[in-house]
């Protein structure tokens, strides 16, 4: 019986849980809230409130039908997608040294791993990053950029350590946890639009029938509430998932410190774009409501409100968690 | 890995078959009657090392453990480009028996130690008259072999690696995928 050094972070699992526990509570509360709302309007709904042509059951039809279809047609085409907005050109191993060199590391990772190897792209672009998209393994593309490829800016472990983690989104199904959670956030947020210009529009023949003139409303507000608080489960999840893919990327690789040193090397590039961004759209300033909003530059402690609403978690944690790792290959001890 | 555990993100890693290593003297044998390869007597385990203490003083447990009781059968430690470590032994042609058993110390070390899996391949090296060099690359996570016959400038001879399944077929269990059967360039003994 092999002992182990590679234990889960029940921690972690547990959170991750939860948080989706939580989405799919919220996804079961809005429906019943609905339906409620409706019955409840159309109980008392008379003849003669047909000048509103956007009534309470057709939105919902349409937010529904209209949510299905999007979410669909990005979780089926989500590789295809991706590429085409980062312009990114599938390679074969010998389509030159950069390409060779990528196919080569994913090739061991991929035996390392026991995972059927996906397809391989470059972006043409000079700021690095990496992804892994595509709705199972055999329509997984794998892509980083030039600018993450450069030999002058991550050296091989490090690159090594992130085209890991990107495998282990595709291994966790990520696009498909993340579709189908943000699924419940797109309905409830077409369903704010349209309710919003039902009554713009609806509004003038229906104050003969007080039930349906509130009913609108109070959609709105379901809708509004169920759209922030489903907004920012997404993103706990969102944070979480990132947290397991690098635990198991830096498993696969066996070298957690090499992460996390393309973890600063990267986010300490990235984080000079958006303040530059910023000043030059420093008017805008004016429209937040506190400074805890405006996002905070790694290093400078916790964000507050900031963090909240992040998709990927702190530099810090990140770093905290790779180095618990370390400590446990490291171990002399086995548990 | 199970659908629960990629749903939470609980990678579960692959654990290394072992024991498959076994059935490469008979291998040997067949492929000396079936063509003209021969082993060279050499063969090389290849694994990922990890960062810390606890793996570097496996690797020297192993180096040592190899290279006491032997009077000529010196074990070479190299690093590849793509950082993989590779443990090269080097017995003589006619006894396989006595490499698969050093192969097998190797990685039983590493999987007594937790780290079965940073274990990627073995190879064993054979050579026909004419120079050709071909290696039987085994597979742990799959628990299955496969012929890599290079060239030279990075190329593969597909065709032979296709015949050396054939002849084989029955003796091992060869990889049934082929876009598993990954190229190993510079692979020490070949």
């Amino acid at each position: 019986m092999a002992r182990t050094r590679y234990a889960s972070d029940p921690g972690l699992i547990a959170r991750m849980g939860a948080t989706m526990f939580l989405l799919g509570l919220v996804f079961v509360a809005f429906g019943v809230g609905l339906v409620y709302l409706i019955a409840f309007a159309s109980t008392y709904k008379h003849g003669g409130s047909g000048v509103s042509s956007l009534s309470g059951d057709s939105i919902v039809i349409f937010a529904v039908i209209i949510g299905v279809v999007s979410a669909l047609a990005s979780y089926f085409w989500s590789d295809k997608i991706a590429l085409r907005t980062s312009r990114a050109k599938l390679v074969g191993p010998n389509d030159g040294p950069e390409a060779a060199r990528l196919h080569a590391i994913v090739d061991r990772l991929c035996a390392m791993a026991d995972m059927p190897k996906p397809r391989i792209a470059i972006a043409p672009t000079q700021m690095p990053n990496a992804f892994a998209t595509g709705r199972n393994s055999k329509t997984a593309v794998l892509c980083a950029t030039r600018g993450i490829m450069d030999p002058r800016r991550l050296t091989n472990e490090e690159l090594e350590g992130v085209i890991a983690h990107e495998m282990s989104h595709v291994a966790h199904k990520d696009v498909a946890v993340m579709t189908i959670a943000s699924f419940l956030g797109i309905i409830a947020a077409l369903m704010v639009r349209m309710a919003f210009y039902g009554e713009l529009f609806g509004g003038r023949g229906r104050s003969n029938n007080q039930f349906t003139a509130i009913l609108l409303p109070l959609m709105m507000l379901l809708s509004i509430v169920t759209y922030a608080v489903s907004f920012l489960l997404i993103r706990m999840l969102s944070r979480y998932r990132e947290l397991a893919a690098d635990r198991s990327g830096a498993l696969l690789t066996g070298q957690p410190s090499a992460l996390a040193s393309a973890l600063v090397k990267v986010s300490g590039e990235m984080a000079q774009i958006p303040t530059r961004d910023l000043r030059a759209a420093e008017p805008l300033n004016a429209f937040y409501f506190t400074p805890a909003l405006r996002p905070q530059r790694p290093g400078q402690g916790g964000g507050g409100l900031a963090n909240v609403f992040s998709t990927h978690p702190s530099l810090q944690k990140r770093l905290a968690q790779l180095e618990k790792i370390s400590q446990q290959l490291g171990q002399q001890q086995l548990h | 890995m199970g659908f629960l555990d990629a749903l939470l993100g609980r990678t579960k890693p692959v654990k290394p078959n072992l024991d498959e290593l076994f059935a490469l003297p008979t291998a040997a044998l067949t492929l000396e009657a079936g063509s003209d390869f021969k082993p060279t007597g050499s063969g090389s385990v290849c694994f990922r090392a990890a960062e810390g203490k606890a793996f570097s003083d496996i690797e020297h447990d192993v180096t040592d453990l190899l290279s006491m009781g032997k009077d000529a059968a010196p074990v070479q430690v190299t690093v590849d480009s793509y950082r993989f470590t590779w443990v090269v032994c080097k017995h003589s042609p006619d006894d396989p028996e006595g490499l698969v058993t050093d192969l097998h110390a190797v990685n039983s070390s590493l999987e007594g130690g937790g780290f079965g899996p940073q274990l990627l391949c073995t190879i064993m090296a054979f050579r026909d008259s004419g120079g050709r060099s071909l290696g039987l690359v085994y597979l742990y996570k799959r628990g299955t072999f496969y012929p890599f016959a290079p060239l030279r400038g990075e190329q593969r001879d597909n065709a032979l690696e296709l015949q050396i399944r054939g002849v084989l077929g029955s003796d091992l269990k060869i990889e049934p995928d082929l876009t598993r059967w990954m190229p190993i360039w510079g692979a020490p003994g070949l």
